[in-house]
Order: C-alpha cells, then sequence, then structure tokens
C-alpha cells in the first residue's frame, strides 16, 4: 500500500508545564511511509528526540483505536485531524502529502489547562460526571433486567448518546469551547431510559451547574462539536438536555 | 422556585433560553413591521400606508406592545454582551490555526458581529423615522419638517409615506439600509433554528422543517424589507 | 504445598458460594467506617470493586494511570458479555456457561472458581441494566442475544460493538457517583510503583503523581490490585500502550505468587503489521468470522493480489482442516493455522504474515437473497453485488470502515488481510477462591489474576469476569480478611515500612536515570517483544524457549547498561514511565518463558510443537499437567515453582476436537 515516503514539517506546541508559556517548535521529519498512524509518526519524531537527548513531546494517547478518548491534539485547526468520525490516533498518514506543513495544537479551553505539551487537564469532565451522570443503584439491589421493558428506539438513542467517548472534541472544536454536547450526551444516555427518569431533574440540574462552574462557554448553536465529534453524537442530544433543563426548573 | 428561576436564568442554558425568547419575539414583529410597510404596494400615493400607520402610532395596546419591544431588543443586546463576555474568557489562549469553516457556517459564528451592524443600522433606522414619529406626536412643535398630514387622520400630525420617500430619495441610506438587511438575513438564518433548539426543540421528523421554514422567512423578510428602499428610491411606487 | 491455599469451600459445587456467602465473616457497619481500601486499576474490575466497597461504606482509595476512570483498556472490548440467562429459551442454563468455559479453558481452570462466576454472571447483567447500560434489544424491548465464539446457545449480550466501553461506562458512573458522595478519593494520573508491607500484611502502596512526578505513600486495610493483563510484554498487541504489569510484578517480588505466567491468548482475526513504526495492533471482531471465508493461495509465495487469484487456486486450509467448524473454529486453533501457512511461505500481503479474510462468497450469497425478497427475477452480477454489500454493511459496517480506515483498502472490494496477535493473557497473580493473593490482604480482581479462564478464555468471558469479581464477589469475600482487621487503626505514612518503600521506589528511578546509555526504552521494549513473538508466541519449543531466556537475560542486562531517559524525574515524564514498565516486562517475559518450557504439553493458547497429534493438533498431557504452575520470586530472578492440584468433580477432561 505504500505509496513511497514522506517529509513533513511539523510545527508542535510545545510548553513545559502550565505555569509557563509556550510555543509552536518546528521539526522536520523524514521518510514518513504513509501506513502509518499519526501518533506513530509521533513516535518516530520523538525516537529522533531522544536520540539528540532532548525531550520527547508528550501527549496523550492510550488504546490507539479510537475508544478511549485519551488523544487530544488539533492538527492544523481541526480537533482529531482533517477527517471526520475519527480521534487522533486513527488518523494516518495517507491523509498527508509529501510537502505538507502540519501544525499541532492541544486542546484550548479555560477548562482544559495545558499539563504540558500537548497533554492537557480534562479533571473538569470527571468532576461533571460526579454531579449526576450516574443512575443511584447500588450493587446487588437491581431487578431481572427482562423486568423493565424499553423500546428498541429508545435503547439504541440512549446508546447513540453514551458512544461519546469523553475526548473534549467538541470542547476544543467549539467557538465558544462549551462542553454542551458532552454534558448533553450524558444527560440524555440516562434521560432516554426509564430507568434514569427517577433523578432526571437533579441530574441535568447539578450537571449544568457543574459544567457552568467549571468555566465552559456556552452553546452558541453552531454545531461544530457535532461535526467533529469522533463518535458523531447528534445535537439533538443538546436539544435534549436543554428540555430537561427547562422542564426541571419549572417543576421544582 | 424563585431560587430556582434565579439560578435558571443565571446559568448558561438560561441565558440562552432568553436568546431564543427574545429573538423569537422580534421575528414576529418582524412580520408586523414587514406587512406594515408593504401596505406602500397599494401605490395608493401611502393612503393604506399612513392608515395602518397611524393604527400603529395610537393605539394603546400598540404603544404597551412597543414598550415591550424595546425592553426585548435591550435584553437580547445585554444577554449577548454577558454571553460573550462569558465565552470569550472559556479560551484565553486562542488556537494558532484554525479550520472552522468545515464545520459550521460563517454566520452561525459571527451572531455578534452581525448583531452589532444590526444595533447600528438601528441606530440609523430609528434615527430615521422612530424619532420623527415620535417628535411628530409628543414633541413640542410637533412638527417636523417633510411631514405632510392629510385630513381626516385624528392624532397623526403628519404624512409617513411622505417621510418614506424622502428618507429613500438618499442613495447612501437605501445603501446603508440594504447593507443592513443583509447582516439581518444571516442574523435571521442561524438565529430563527438556533432559537428552537435552545428551547429543546429538535427532531428528526421537524427540524428540516424548521430550519426550512427559517430559511424561507429569513428571505422573503429581508427582500420584501429590501425592495421597498429600491421601489421608492427609484420611483415605482407612487 | 504448604504454601498453596485455594480455599475452596467445602461442599458440592453448586452449593459452595450460596454457603460461602451465608457463613462468611461480616464487618459491622460502623467499622467500615474506619477500614480503607486501595483499589489499584479502574477497568470494569477496579471500578466496580471500588464502587461496591464504597457503597458498602468502606473508605476507597483508587489509582489509576489515565486521565479518567473510564479510559481504562476494558474499555476496547468489543463483542460482548455472557450470562447464563437462558433468555432466548435455548437450555442455557448456570452449569452450561460454566461447562464450557472450564471446556474452553482446555481443563486448566478451578471448578469452584469457574461455577462461581457463572452463577454470578446473571446479576451482572441485571446490575448493568439497571444502572442504565444500552445493551442491544429487540423490537419488545426485551434484551438481545447473540451467539459468540462458537458457542451453541445465544447468551451474549453486547452493545453493538462496544460492550466494553458500555459496560465500563457503567461501572465508571457507579463510581463517579461514590466520588461526587465523597466515599471514593480517585487519583487519575498515578501509577502504582510498589506495594508497602507490614508484618507480612499489605497495607499500602507508593504511587507516582505522573503530573509532578512526586512519590506518595498511601496506606490501606487492604490492596486490590484490578491492573489488567501482560500482553505488552510482546511490545505489539491489541492492549493499549499504557498496559503494564508493574503492580502485578511489584506485588510478585513482595510475596504474590505468579499463576500460568505463560497462558496467552492470540486472537486470529487482527490487521496485520504494516512496518517497523507499528505501535499496537487492532482487533477485528471476532463475529467477522461468521461471513468470512480464510484462505491463503495455493501456490506458494504467490505476489497477486487477492483478487486476481482464482477460486481453484485458494486454499480455504480452516475449511479444508476442520470440516465440521470451518471458520469457526476457536481462537486459538485459528490463530495457529494461520502461522502454520504463513511459516510455509503461503502468506499474502507486503510482508507476507497475513492471510486473507474474504467476503465475496458472503456478498454474493446475501445478495442473491436480498434479490429473492425483493422479488428480483435473474438479477443482474452487478445487482447482486450491491444488495450483498448493503447487508454486510448493515451487519459490519463499522468494522469494515476501520479496516479501511488503518489499511487504506477497501474490504467490499478486495479481501481483508488479518494475522493473529497477542490478546489477552489468562495468567496473572495466583489468588485463593477470595481473590487474595499469596500476600496477606492483597487482592487481585479480573484480568491481572490468573483465576477463571484456564489455558484459554472464550469469547465474552473477559467483560463476566471483570465485573463478577468487582461487583460480586470481592464485596463477600474481602470481609473474611477485614472482619480479623477492625482493630487496626490507620497506619501513618511516616512508619518506617513506608519510608524504606519509597527509598527503593526512589532509588530504582535514579538508576535508570543514571545509566545514561545510548538507547531508547522502545528500542528495548521492540526487541524484547520480538523474541517473545518468535519463540513464546503461538508456537513454542524447548529449544527456541531456552534461547529465548538467554536473550532476555541479556537484553536485560543490556537494558541495565545503555538505557537512555530523558528527562527529569520529578516532571511529567512518559519515557521514565516506559523505562519503569519495560524493566518489569523484562523480568516477567523471562519467567513466562521458563513457564512455558516447564509445561511440556500444549494446552488452550499455549502450543507446545513436541507435544501434538499426528494431525498437528494440541496434544494435553493430564496425567502431569493438570495443575497451576504457581511461581514464587525468590530474588535475582529466580523462582521457585508451586503446584496447585487441579480437581475435577465434576466435568471430565476430554480432548477437544473440531474435525
Amino acid at each position: 500500500m505504500s505509496h513511497g515516503n514522506m517529509n513533513l514539517t511539523l510545527k508542535i506546541w510545545r510548553q513545559n508545564s502550565g505555569s509557563e508559556p509556550g510555543q509552536l517548535v518546528t521539526y522536520p521529519v523524514k521518510d514518513i511511509s504513509p501506513d502509518m498512524s499519526f501518533l506513530e509518526m509521533f513516535d518516530v519524531l520523538n525516537e529522533q528526540l531522544v536520540a539528540k537527548n532532548e525531550s520527547p513531546i508528550v501527549f496523550d494517547h492510550d488504546c490507539r483505536e479510537g475508544i478511549c478518548g485519551m488523544c487530544s491534539m488539533v492538527i492544523n485547526g481541526r480537533a482529531h485531524g482533517p477527517k471526520t468520525g475519527i480521534t487522533t490516533c486513527q488518523l494516518h498518514m495517507r491523509s498527508f502529502k509529501d510537502g505538507d506543513t502540519i501544525v499541532v495544537e492541544p486542546w484550548r479551553a479555560q477548562a482544559f489547562p495545558v499539563i504540558k505539551d500537548l497533554t492537557v487537564d480534562r479533571s473538569s469532565f470527571e468532576r461533571i460526571q460526579a454531579k449526576g451522570g450516574f443512575i443511584s443503584v447500588n450493587t446487588g439491589t437491581a431487578q431481572d433486567a427482562n423486568c423493565l421493558p424499553i423500546p428498541k428506539d429508545d435503547a439504541d438513542a440512549s446508546f447513540n448518546a453514551a458512544a461519546c467517548i469523553g475526548c473534549g472534541a467538541c470542547v476544543a472544536t467549539c467557538k465558544n469551547a462549551s462542553a454542551m454536547l458532552f454534558v448533553a450526551a450524558k444527560v440524555s444516555q440516562f434521560a432516554l431510559l426509564p430507568q434514569g427518569k427517577v433523578e432526571a431533574t437533579t441530574r441535568v440540574k447539578n450537571m449544568v451547574a457543574q459544567m457552568d462552574a467549571e468555566g465552559f462557554g456556552s452553546c452558541t448553536n453552531t454545531s461544530a462539536c457535532e461535526v467533529e465529534c469522533p463518535k458523531g453524537i447528534s445535537l439533538e442530544n443538546i436539544a435534549r438536555m436543554n428540555r430537561e433543563y427547562l422542564v426541571a426548573n419549572c417543576v421544582d | 422556585m424563585s431560587n430556582s428561576s434565579s439560578s435558571f436564568l443565571k446559568s448558561s442554558l438560561g441565558k440562552k433560553f432568553i436568546m431564543g425568547f427574545t429573538g423569537l419575539f422580534l421575528i414576529s414583529f418582524l412580520v408586523v413591521h414587514v406587512c406594515i410597510n408593504a401596505c406602500i404596494y397599494f401605490n395608493d400615493n401611502g393612503e393604506t400606508f399612513n392608515m395602518a400607520a397611524g393604527f400603529m402610532a395610537n393605539n394603546i395596546i400598540i404603544k404597551v406592545v412597543e414598550v415591550g419591544l424595546f425592553l426585548g431588543i435591550i435584553a437580547h443586546i445585554v444577554q449577548a454582551l454577558v454571553i460573550s463576555m462569558h465565552n470569550s474568557k472559556a479560551r484565553p489562549q486562542k488556537y494558532a490555526v484554525q479550520n472552522q469553516a468545515v464545520s459550521s457556517k460563517w454566520y452561525s459564528r459571527s451572531m455578534g458581529l452581525l448583531g452589532t451592524l444590526l444595533l447600528m443600522f438601528l441606530i440609523v433606522h430609528l434615527a430615521n423615522f422612530w424619532v420623527p414619529t415620535k417628535l411628530a406626536l409628543y414633541g413640542e412643535n410637533a412638527k417636523f419638517v417633510g411631514y405632510n398630514v392629510p385630513d381626516g387622520f385624528a392624532g397623526m400630525k403628519e404624512n409617513p409615506f411622505e417621510a418614506l420617500k424622502t428618507v429613500f430619495a438618499n442613495p447612501i441610506i437605501v445603501t446603508v439600509y440594504l447593507l443592513g438587511l443583509v447582516s439581518l438575513f444571516y442574523h435571521l438564518l442561524h438565529g430563527f433554528q438556533s432559537a428552537f433548539q435552545s428551547f429543546g426543540l429538535n427532531h428528526k421528523n421537524y427540524t428540516p422543517f424548521i430550519k426550512s421554514l427559517g430559511f424561507w422567512y429569513s428571505l422573503l423578510i429581508c427582500l420584501l424589507f429590501a425592495s421597498m428602499p429600491i421601489t421608492l428610491f427609484l420611483g415605482l411606487i407612487k | 504445598m504448604s504454601k498453596l491455599d485455594s480455599k475452596i469451600p467445602e461442599g458440592n459445587l453448586e452449593q459452595k458460594w450460596t454457603k460461602y456467602k451465608s457463613s462468611v465473616a461480616l464487618v459491622n457497619p460502623s467499622n467500615k467506617r474506619n477500614l480503607e481500601i486501595i483499589v489499584v486499576g479502574s477497568g470494569l474490575a477496579g471500578a466496580s470493586a471500588a464502587a461496591s466497597l464504597a457503597e458498602l461504606g468502606y473508605k476507597v482509595k483508587v489509582f489509576c494511570y489515565q486521565d479518567s476512570a473510564r479510559r481504562a483498556h476494558s474499555i476496547a472490548a468489543q463483542g460482548g458479555i455472557n450470562a447464563a440467562k437462558n433468555y432466548q429459551n435455548d437450555g442455557d442454563s448456570v452449569y452450561r456457561l460454566f461447562y464450557d468455559t472450564v471446556k474452553g479453558g482446555d481443563y486448566r481452570a478451578r471448578e469452584a472458581n469457574v461455577y462461581r462466576l457463572a452463577e454470578v454472571s446473571n446479576n451482572i447483567i441485571d446490575q448493568c441494566v439497571a444502572q442504565g447500560v444500552p445493551l442491544a434489544r429487540e423490537y419488545g424491548g426485551m434484551l438481545s442475544n447473540r451467539s459468540f465464539g462458537g458457542t451453541q446457545v445465544q447468551r451474549t449480550f453486547y452493545a453493538a460493538g462496544q460492550t466494553g466501553q458500555q459496560l465500563l461506562l457503567g461501572a465508571y458512573s457507579a463510581l463517579q457517583r461514590q466520588i461526587g458522595l465523597g466515599t471514593v478519593d480517585m487519583f487519575t494520573r498515578h501509577e502504582m510503583l510498589d506495594i508497602v508491607k507490614i508484618d507480612d500484611k499489605a497495607r499500602g502502596i507508593i504511587a507516582r503523581d505522573m503530573v509532578t512526578g512526586k512519590l506518595e505513600r498511601h496506606f490501606g486495610h487492604a490492596v486490590l490490585l484490578c491492573t489488567g493483563g501482560y500482553g505488552n510484554v510482546f511490545y505489539l498487541s491489541t492492549n493499549a500502550m499504557g498496559c503494564n504489569a508493574t503492580a502485578a510484578w511489584k506485588a510478585h517480588k513482595k510475596g504474590a505468587f505468579f499463576g500460568n505466567p505463560c497462558f496467552t491468548q492470540i486472537h486470529p482475526t487482527c490487521v496485520p503489521v504494516s512496518g517497523d513504526h507499528q505501535s499496537k495492533l487492532t482487533l477485528m471482531s471476532e463475529s467477522l468470522r461468521n461471513d468470512g471465508r480464510i484462505w491463503v493461495p495455493k501456490k506458494q509465495g504467490d505476489t497477486r493480489k487477492g483478487n486476481e487469484i482464482p477460486e481453484e487456486e485458494r486454499d480455504y486450509y480452516l475449511e479444508r482442516r476442520y470440516p465440521a467448524f470451518g471458520n469457526l473454529v476457536p481462537r486459538d486453533v485459528a490463530s495457529r493455522a494461520a502461522k502454520e501457512r504463513c511459516d510455509e511461505g503461503y502468506g499474502v500481503g507486503a510482508s507476507k504474515m497475513a492471510v486473507f479474510l474474504d467476503f465475496k462468497a458472503a456478498i454474493e450469497r446475501f445478495g442473491k437473497t436480498q434479490a429473492k425478497k425483493m422479488s428480483i427475477d435473474n438479477p443482474s452480477p452487478q445487482q447482486i453485488k450491491e444488495f450483498g454489500k448493503q447487508v454486510i454493511e448493515e451487519k459490519y459496517g463499522n468494522l469494515f470502515a476501520m479496516y479501511e480506515q488503518i489499511t487504506g483498502e477497501n474490504p467490499y472490494e478486495v479481501p481483508m488481510r488479518i494475522y493473529p496477535a497477542v490478546h489477552y493473557t489468562m495468567g496473572g497473580l495466583w489468588v485463593d477462591y477470595n481473590l487474595m493473593t499469596t500476600v496477606q490482604g492483597l487482592y487481585c480482581l479480573g484480568e491481572a489474576n490468573f483465576s477463571d479462564h484456564g489455558a484459554n478464555r472464550l469469547g465474552a468471558s473477559a467483560l463476566m469476569q471483570g465485573l463478577a469479581d468487582g461487583y460480586f464477589v470481592i464485596p463477600y469475600t474481602i470481609g473474611a480478611y477485614l472482619s480479623k482487621e477492625i482493630a487496626v487503626k490507620p497506619i501513618p505514612t511516616t512508619h518506617e515500612a513506608f519510608a524504606a518503600t519509597e527509598k527503593e521506589v526512589q532509588e530504582r528511578i535514579d538508576k535508570l536515570f543514571a545509566i545514561k546509555g545510548t538507547k531508547s526504552v522502545d528500542h528495548f521494549h521492540k526487541k524484547l517483544g520480538k523474541i517473545m513473538w518468535d519463540k513464546c508466541g503461538m508456537a513454542r519449543e524447548e529449544k527456541g524457549l531456552r534461547e529465548a531466556i538467554q536473550e532476555i537475560r541479556a537484553l536485560r542486562e543490556e537494558f541495565w547498561k545503555d538505557l537512555r531517559v530523558t528527562g527529569k524525574p520529578n516532571e511529567m515524564n512518559p519515557e521514565l514511565e516506559k523505562a519503569c514498565r519495560v524493566a518489569d516486562f523484562l523480568e516477567l517475559g523471562e519467567l513466562m518463558c521458563m513457564d512455558a518450557l516447564n509445561r511440556s504439553e500444549s494446552c488452550g493458547g499455549h502450543f507446545r510443537v513436541e507435544s501434538q497429534t499426528e494431525e498437528g493438533e494440541a496434544k494435553r498431557n493430564d496425567d502431569n499437567f493438570s495443575y497451576v504452575a504457581t511461581w514464587e520470586n525468590k530474588g535475582n530472578n529466580t523462582y521457585e515453582l508451586h503446584k496447585e492440584d487441579l480437581i475435577f468433580d465434576v466435568v471430565h477432561p476430554s480432548q477437544r476436537s473440531y474435525k
């Protein structure tokens, strides 16, 4: 499948820690195979840096198959790079051409402070989840799973919302660094199921309050998040959260 | 409840709800506005138009609604400022490279800019028509250059149709109005469907309809409005 | 033998767990508040255990190396989770699930553990549904099941191709709830680097804050290791980049025995390696084998493209060798058969280390059926292909897209290339029935322990085991130990044992930096991986294993002489993290080879070339090897073997045959 190897110019955000300023640093890389993944290209660059006794670029990654949600790069101005529906780790170098200049930056948001280089702190998502992203059921108290029939459409819609991998591309993409798509996906996943309706009002109120407290921007309905979401989470979820929130505030 | 409603209005979702609510209110006003203005197309030397304008100027209900309208505009603007300020804080360090064109429409991203242009246009517009009307109605002299009131219109001191013709005789003003309407078109194009989304009304069966309704509404309203200064300037309307 | 007491309860197999639960010592709620538990790892086992224990009232601390508990590699499991619900009315039962698991594991697992696993499997599904896990459903609103991994009943629950993610999000949400309630302290981006033992009991851990680089001391009345498998010894595996053996290995060095380290599962359907740059391998769900046909050219070294090779020149070797099961033979059998063909020179693709998985026949078959459904007589070949593709897309669309993303080839048009890859490790820390290791107060759950899968794990059983251990086993069994610990006050981390262990860890880190060599961590890791894959992979023989042991020793020596770790210890430093992990892999790899050498029979995923039938199938040796090989670390990379004999009261070991 190889179409000849590529030479590229990378401009990568380097920042030693959150408290120090960072800047884009230029690195040429040579002989990159189109069959490499984008992160494997980073591995190659890092090996070169180690060989020169320089400190390698720090970036988040783990599963490298598009499901853990750890990888998080803004590549040429787009979260997870030029292709839609995939994460950074699923991006392959055949999406680039010989001689390209590629600018790589971290997720940028007040609520995602840079830890080092391309690594950011997404613990704000964790705190939002801890405020209501669950159904309060202790282990062992559950009834038989089939005692509660759930319409297939509802189950599927809930699944589609639950497909969110919490990567933060929605925040990185949004012009306002809003976390609406993430929070809406979490709210929707439970709001769509009968089990989740019991706590629906407190859930949406608490999660929205925490989202606001974390310093995310607000939603301007540009739908950029939906386009860049690697898992195709729909804007319908945001509407559902708006609805849930309105109702929650009307009823108590 | 009071505690809850204040937290609702302070929340990011509540603020968007207010934006949508006031926006839709203003959208409904535009329908009334364009209908009144369209009376000029009776081409009866402004008779019907003046009648409608007179009704609008004197009806007590309309006067109350007018106060609401101004409150709506102010709320829409203030809320927009508050949200924009908050949003700009949400990303203190900007991207060196951003490629937003692939994921969203430019006008969706530029509602603040379009809104600012609209506000500037609105000031011109109010200065052109609303202020003179009020002055004509309540001003000390109750007389304004260019207004010529025919008999038989109780309370109406001047002739709004003549005023229209006078104002739109100026090509610069016509140009300003046309630019203002372009801003309005794009503002509405995003704002119309966005309001429904903020209310939580997004459904695969209905959203395409809402979106196309929004498009045709924006287009029709703006074309109708735009046709007026043009036809008046060209003297097609007598 | 005195060192290994499996603590299996007396009584009938069916009664053991029930009786155990009603007789195990309990801890009074007011005492639970004062008992602290450390959970290392936040995957299915860790998150479910932490949440459940916190719900009971214990004080829990959870550690994970990722930035969120939700990112643990359980999330990548695609296929499903087994449970003996018998919702399909097809004759399933707890006994059948138990039997299939023991048989699938080639009779190298403990009956009592497996039976308990099958028993609690049903509770898992109930619990997950109550938590809001959106498992697949039928139009009537009931849960849907599919058949998986060649079982004769439909007992696998699933959520499209991301069952692992959905189940983990369920456990994670339960964990986040406890964090919100203040009963769990969560430490993300923390890596456990050692166990602290006081008076021969596990009393805490030393963890490194991966952001600041600071070493931290944490006390616990008990420590649970839920840290997953060690497939990354092979460098290339379907594991996540960060998956490691460090926690388990450090525990092993502190006295926890390691069980069956050589039992590794190699999954037959992965995207093949494309070059030296390869950093990990991606699994394609096993379900593809339901419709795809596996073949290689009949001619060695055939360089033609798959589509250009005519039907009569193709060798559908699985269908030829195993007419009864064909392409659906178990994972270990399919993997070995692919390796055999490639080793003989029939491999395809640029590397020649791949076989074809072809959907052409399936597309045609589905296309014809579809045309009939639509009442089209005499459909054109073009129409048939189009309809067939639509059906395939509906069934496997996401997998096909994933394949195209990675390889740049369109699998609807050309046959997929696949090759086996390391996927799961059945071996792990030895635990008794309570899931306690040979160190008092130190538990091991999920893939990290050795317990339930014997020599080969069945599809959709890993998720079941992780959640069984965390939700339904440990909350009971930990009481047996903690009920005796209620008098122990939290030990301050100023205790000398903490200080001494932290010093050890610090010295190890300093030592790594002090080497100041020339080679990167990945250099050594890749070399280790190649040794392991070549000599302790799908087929193992005495000569190769002996060589591997020597080579690993030499490599380890080189590692400690010529490693370069850039940066500083007190900062975020992925090179250091990798160095710590690879240092442990370099020891564990040797033990795996030693274990493989010791077990001169073939069983499950462990294939010894010396032990095969005339037709080249795996041959077990129950007379000599019906035991768990359990290794005690004697220091300086020396080990002593202890055997836990496996006693089969209920099932009778037989030779597996798929002919």
